[in-house]
């Protein structure tokens, strides 16, 4: 019996091997792309946490939302003529270009989110249905989504697009950082600033706030909860949108119809590990995620990793802090 | 007790209490109102099933068993799936998603729980068959019927090792850390050489046994001994889970299920059933999956698409969650009619994400309701109850009007 149980421990090979070097020496490029991921999961998980916080709903359709606008900057773009080689376009013209492509992502977005709050959401609400109708529903639309995207589209993702050459800007600790990093990595933090600022000072901001501490309060001081809740899946769909942009920009061949469902799980790690229902939250969990995502990357030596990374990520905090690092409410977040 | 005679699990507790109200004038009535309102109020097969004595009961039973056995061998002229695909392998893959909407009824339909990574424990539950019998694994190899024991204890562990820290969380993460595991066992297998990706693991083995000719009576082309042994494993399965539901463990469930909160404050630990539940769930799971990797013979990364996930929780929505029998007729009908209407095989994804979404909004009971009854003692109290119906009509007419609808209500509120 003995001999037999010894291939019970193949070699270490065939598991799981560490290559430490390779991370050390990749270090810096690896934070700075890291973070460029983490500004995109950090917007995607945006829209996870204000419909979590005012619905106590996970909108697993989010992650289609998402794609629905990758899809959007893929034809704009591709019908202004960009294409896998790097365009000929002098830079003013390429950032309109980008802005028009921006603008129309976002809207695809949150026409999308609109949609499917009115159509799925919006009965169930209305009858007061119980929690597990409410997740079901949400992931037979979020399926359904999918796989119309899939009859469209096919299974095989879309031709990539170059949007500009990554240039480098300045170079940290020897790694040079390029101007599609530089961009996206500023655009989206200056996104996250401003609904933030949104959220804690506008009128409307004030609105969700209250809504998602007690909507039953919140609805006999006046504040219309269905207006409310509509604008929270349209602004969730509006950040999606611009993550859809900066997305393709960094991984141009991700246009795929299950290129939402990935990324949404991930968005979601993120939303919970910065405290789920929390606007700072999510940024700082993206960002965070986007790092240990590409850390463990490296680590272990192939791309894939980075999901596995971002699931055992997810489990450990729900098993150590389930409120996140920075809490979960967006009620009583700061005024 | 008062916990077990709540309503549905998903019934829309709210819109039954309003039309609660409404009718609470021509309740006196009783059913024929009902009737008379051309309306078919949930639960009408199982009140008629109910009707009958024991002992047709048992003979509308057998008769459907013995049906059941001889299905692919009558091969009846509609109802077969040929010349699309062989009608045998039809059955045994129309047995493998009941006996896993079985498995996954425990989680969604009793305690509630909704387990999105359902395929991950099937998977689980192949891969230790494949990797303890084909020739391609460097493990110890051991005869096939053992790795069905082996193949649920290891899928139980992973149920527990998600379940834990989990479950003592809010339903909602459940839902997306197992839609996570779900995606994370597909790559695991794809990029940890020892699981061989996609070049997967060929011969798994099979029961013993052989023709006459020395041909294995369990072969991969002949789906009749397959089909017998797992419709044998669903009869077993559910009689064992149909004994759990009437324990203290199925009231508990069910308690949970309508009230968490509630069933915590009478005394419940509900921490410990939903561990159970999970556990149970996975661990028929991973033995349909053992079953799977037996009868297809060859075990790679590609059959186990998150998406197919899908697929089990609409067999167990459509079919009633809540409901055995329930299950068994969504889990038969999702595998049967891509497999008959090979013509829409191809929207199969599309048809039950959509299925999901109109089942939710309209019908969120499914095709058969759960039973909404006393299930302990369920069936004295019922005919003490109805012996009575002509005087006080009310508790057998409107089940949903127990104390549990008035919580579910509340719970949905607050959602």
């Amino acid at each position: 019996m003995l001999p037999s149980l010894v291939p019970l421990l193949p070699t270490e090979n065939d598991w799981i091997t560490f290559d430490i070097p390779s991370l050390a020496q990749n270090f810096w490029s690896a934070t700075f792309d890291g973070l460029t991921f983490g500004a995109i999961y950090a917007l995607v998980a945006l829209g996870y946490t204000l419909v979590y916080g005012v619905l106590n709903l996970i909108n697993f359709a989010h992650s289609e939302v998402f794609i629905v606008g990758c899809y959007a900057v893929f034809f704009t773009l591709s019908s202004l003529g960009f294409g896998p080689s790097v365009p000929r376009l002098d830079i003013w013209a390429i950032i309109l270009n980008l802005l028009l492509a921006l603008v129309l992502a976002m809207v695809a977005s949150a026409v999308t989110a609109f949609l499917l709050e009115r159509i799925a959401y919006k009965p169930l609400r209305q009858r007061n249905a119980p929690r597990l109708v409410f997740l079901i529903t949400a992931i037979g639309a979020s399926f359904t989504i999918q796989y119309l995207i899939y009859l469209w589209r096919g299974p095989s993702p879309e031709l990539a697009l170059t949007m500009f050459r990554p240039t480098p800007i300045f170079d940290v600790f020897g790694t040079i950082v390029d101007s599609q990093q530089l961009v996206i990595i500023i655009a989206a933090v200056i996104m996250m600033v401003g609904i933030d600022r949104f959220i804690s000072k506008s009128r409307t901001g004030r609105g969700i706030r209250a809504v998602a501490q007690d909507p039953d309060t919140a609805t006999l001081m006046g504040v219309n909860k269905e207006r409310i809740i509509i604008t929270t899946f349209i602004i969730g769909g509006l950040l999606a949108g611009a993550a859809a942009l900066f997305y393709v920009m960094k991984i141009p061949s991700g246009v795929q119809y299950s290129g939402g469902f990935v990324l949404g799980i991930k968005a979601f790690a993120a939303a919970v590990l910065g405290g789920i229902g929390n606007v700072r939250g999510a940024l700082l969990g993206g960002l965070l995620l986007g790092l240990i995502g590409n850390y463990g990357q490296i680590l272990l030596g192939n791309s894939q990793w980075t999901d596995v990374v971002a699931f055992v990520v997810l489990v450990l905090v729900l098993l150590l802090r389930p409120e996140g690092i920075l809490g979960t409410s967006l009620g009583r977040s700061k005024a | 007790m008062s916990m077990t005679d709540g309503p549905t699990p998903l019934q829309t507790a709210a819109a039954e209490q309003a039309a609660e109200e409404r009718e609470a004038s021509s309740k006196a009535a009783g059913k024929s109102d009902l009737a008379q309102r051309g309306r078919r109020k949930p639960g009408y097969f199982s009140d008629r099933w109910h009707a009958l004595s024991r002992q047709q009961q048992w003979a509308f039973l057998i008769i459907v068993v013995v049906l059941a056995y001889l299905l692919p061998l009558m091969n009846p002229p509609i109802i077969t799936t040929e010349p699309g695909n062989n009608f045998a392998l039809a059955c045994f893959d129309m047995a493998r998603f009941a006996l896993i909407a079985v498995g996954l009824n425990v989680v969604v339909g009793y305690a509630g729980l909704l387990d999105l990574g359902y395929v991950a424990f099937f998977a689980v539950g192949s891969y230790c068959a494949a990797m303890l019998t084909s020739p391609d694994s460097p493990f110890l190899h051991i005869p096939y019927l053992w790795t069905i024991p082996i193949a649920m204890a290891v899928t139980m562990f992973f149920g527990v090792v998600l379940g834990v820290p989990t479950l003592r969380l809010r339903g909602d993460y459940l839902a997306i850390v197992t839609l996570g595991f779900g995606e994370i066992v597909r790559i695991l297998a794809t990029i940890i050489p020892a699981m061989k990706g996609q070049v997967g693991f060929q011969n798994v083995g099979h029961p013993p046994g052989t023709e006459a000719d020395g041909t294995p009576i369990f072969s991969n082309s002949n789906g009749v001994p397959w089909y017998w042994l797992t419709l044998t494993i669903i009869i077993i399965v559910t009689l064992l889970v149909g004994n759990l539901e009437r324990s203290r463990v199925g009231r508990a469930w069910i308690a949970i299920r309508e009230d968490e909160d509630a069933a915590e404050i009478m005394g419940v630990p509900t921490f410990k059933y939903k561990v159970w539940a999970f556990a149970i769930g996975a661990a028929i799971g991973g033995l349909s999956g053992a079953l799977f990797a037996g009868q297809v013979g060859f075990v790679n990364n590609q059959k186990f698409d998150v998406t197919t996930s899908i697929l089990f929780l609409a067999a167990v929505v459509l079919g009633g969650a809540g409901n055995k029998v329930g299950a068994i007729l969504g889990g038969a009908l999702v595998s049967y009619i891509p497999l008959r209407f090979t013509a829409i095989a191809e929207y199969k994804y599309l048809i039950f994400g959509i299925a999901l979404v109109l089942i939710m909004i309209f019908r969120s009971q499914g095709l058969l309701p759960a039973r909404q009854r006393l299930l302990a003692y369920g069936r004295t109290a019922l005919n003490k109850v109805t012996s009575r119906e002509g005087t006080e009509p009310k508790d057998t007419d409107n089940p949903s009007a127990g104390p549990g609808t008035r919580a579910a209500g509340q719970r949905g509120a607050e959602a």
